[in-house]
């Protein structure tokens, strides 16, 4: 799991946490139920303050992303998994409107594209 | 519960020189920045909180009990570390451990050890004969080996190399893993400590100025830089202080939103560092 910090951004370093935990999330590169990182470990990783890691667990509780247990830890929270599949199709979509993009710029045709997606789908 | 290290009213006034009213709070658990100019007052509070100086009124609780009446009790339980060298030279590491091991009561011999491997301190090398970082990592050593729940430390970067001061932030960091430990440190540089620092007390000419988390006083301000038309009277009242060159000007706002609304695109508005916000308001009596 990757969690990128920039100290120059505008936007508070408690809010770049949130965000890409929620995305991490939501990718579903942590499980539901999965432990998160402790706040102070996080912070220490991140070289940031304890106060930051601990709002921005602090938000993603409030948004019902993960649940905190006193003396146990913080988990990913149970979600609504119609939420949840909506959101993933979401990702889907954007990345398939990215290919397209992609596509009509070396103007390769529908059938072209279909047929390298039949190749990327069917190779695993 | 009562916080680790509580400060109240603190005076003590030399000849030329007096600490007034000073206050703030550090709760347990967290790492605390003491930032200030040099000659603001960060050694002499320091001194006071260890009782190496007479405090002229106000009190100060450590672990919620007083540092004068229980100094004995509270001193087992601080760790510090000084700037200046307070060892005896002629002594070897191991020698000089053994002198001070003596007077607590928690030492731990097996912890100590343990340091000096990871800082690769030569154990029969005289005191002398260590550089300034090896002898910071020494004084770390020593503070860290009788199970201190609170240390203590006055300017412990000055002079030292920025790849020590990474890994004194390592040690730090690594230290408050452990949610009953606290640490309390002065510093005039503000830029690669402070990034793990939870609160900062800002001490200039004797007083406090602010004491708060990091965070807040980072988001709140705003770094501002723009033409000098702009700057008419209303507009100044917003800025702790400004910095006019032929080309513009750079000054600090004390709230970033509003003066966002005011000024709109006409200026930028940069997050500030630390360095940015102690120089500001250190400045700010000669420029109002």
């Amino acid at each position: 799991m990757n969690i990128i910090i920039s100290n120059s951004s505008q936007e508070p370093i408690y809010e770049q946490i949130v965000k890409q935990i929620k995305n991490i999330i939501i990718r579903g590169e942590l499980a539901e139920n999965e432990m998160l990182p402790s706040i102070r470990s996080l912070a220490r990783d991140l070289q940031i303050s304890v106060i930051t890691t601990k709002k921005a667990y602090e938000e993603l509780e409030k948004d019902g992303y993960i649940v905190t247990v006193q003396g146990k830890g913080s988990f990913v929270a149970a979600q609504n998994k119609e939420l949840l599949k909506e959101m993933r199709l979401k990702i889907v979509e954007e990345k398939l409107a990215e290919a397209v993009d992609a596509g009509r710029s070396i103007e390769l045709s529908l059938e072209e594209m279909q047929k390298m997606l039949t190749i990327l789908y069917e190779e695993e | 519960m009562a916080p680790v290290l509580e400060v109240r009213d603190l005076k003590k006034s030399f000849k030329d020189f007096a600490i007034n009213n000073i206050s703030f709070t550090l709760e347990k658990g967290y790492i605390m920045g003491f930032i200030g100019p040099n000659g603001a007052g960060k050694s002499t509070t320091i001194k006071l909180i260890l009782n190496l100086l007479k405090k002229n009124d106000g009190e100060i609780k450590i672990f919620g009990l007083d540092n004068i009446k229980y100094e004995k009790e509270v001193k087992n339980r601080i760790g510090f570390v000084f700037d200046e060298n307070y060892f005896y030279e002629e002594l070897t590491v191991m020698e000089m451990k053994r002198l001070i091991a003596s007077f607590y009561k928690n030492w731990d011999d097996r912890v100590f050890n343990k340091y000096i491997k990871e800082f690769s301190l030569p154990p029969k090398a005289k005191i002398k004969e260590l550089s300034k970082g090896m002898k910071m990592k020494f004084s770390i050593a020593i503070a860290l080996s009788h199970d201190a729940e609170l240390l203590i430390m006055d300017e412990p970067t000055s002079g030292l190399d920025p790849i020590i001061r990474s890994e004194l932030l390592d040690i730090l960091t690594f230290l408050i893993q452990d949610e009953n430990k606290s640490v309390f440190f002065s510093t005039h540089i503000t830029s690669d400590l402070d990034k793990i620092a939870d609160y900062i007390t800002f001490i200039n000419h004797g007083s406090i100025v602010f004491s708060c988390a990091k965070d807040d006083i980072v988001e709140k301000h705003g770094l501002v830089k723009g033409p000098k038309e702009i700057l008419n009277a209303d507009v100044r009242k917003h800025f702790i202080g400004i910095k006019e060159t032929p080309y513009g000007f750079e000054g600090l706002a004390g709230d970033r939103q509003q003066v966002k609304r005011i000024l709109g695109d006409k200026a930028i508005i940069d997050k500030p560092s630390l360095d940015d916000i102690m120089l500001y308001y250190a400045k700010e009596v000669q420029n109002v």
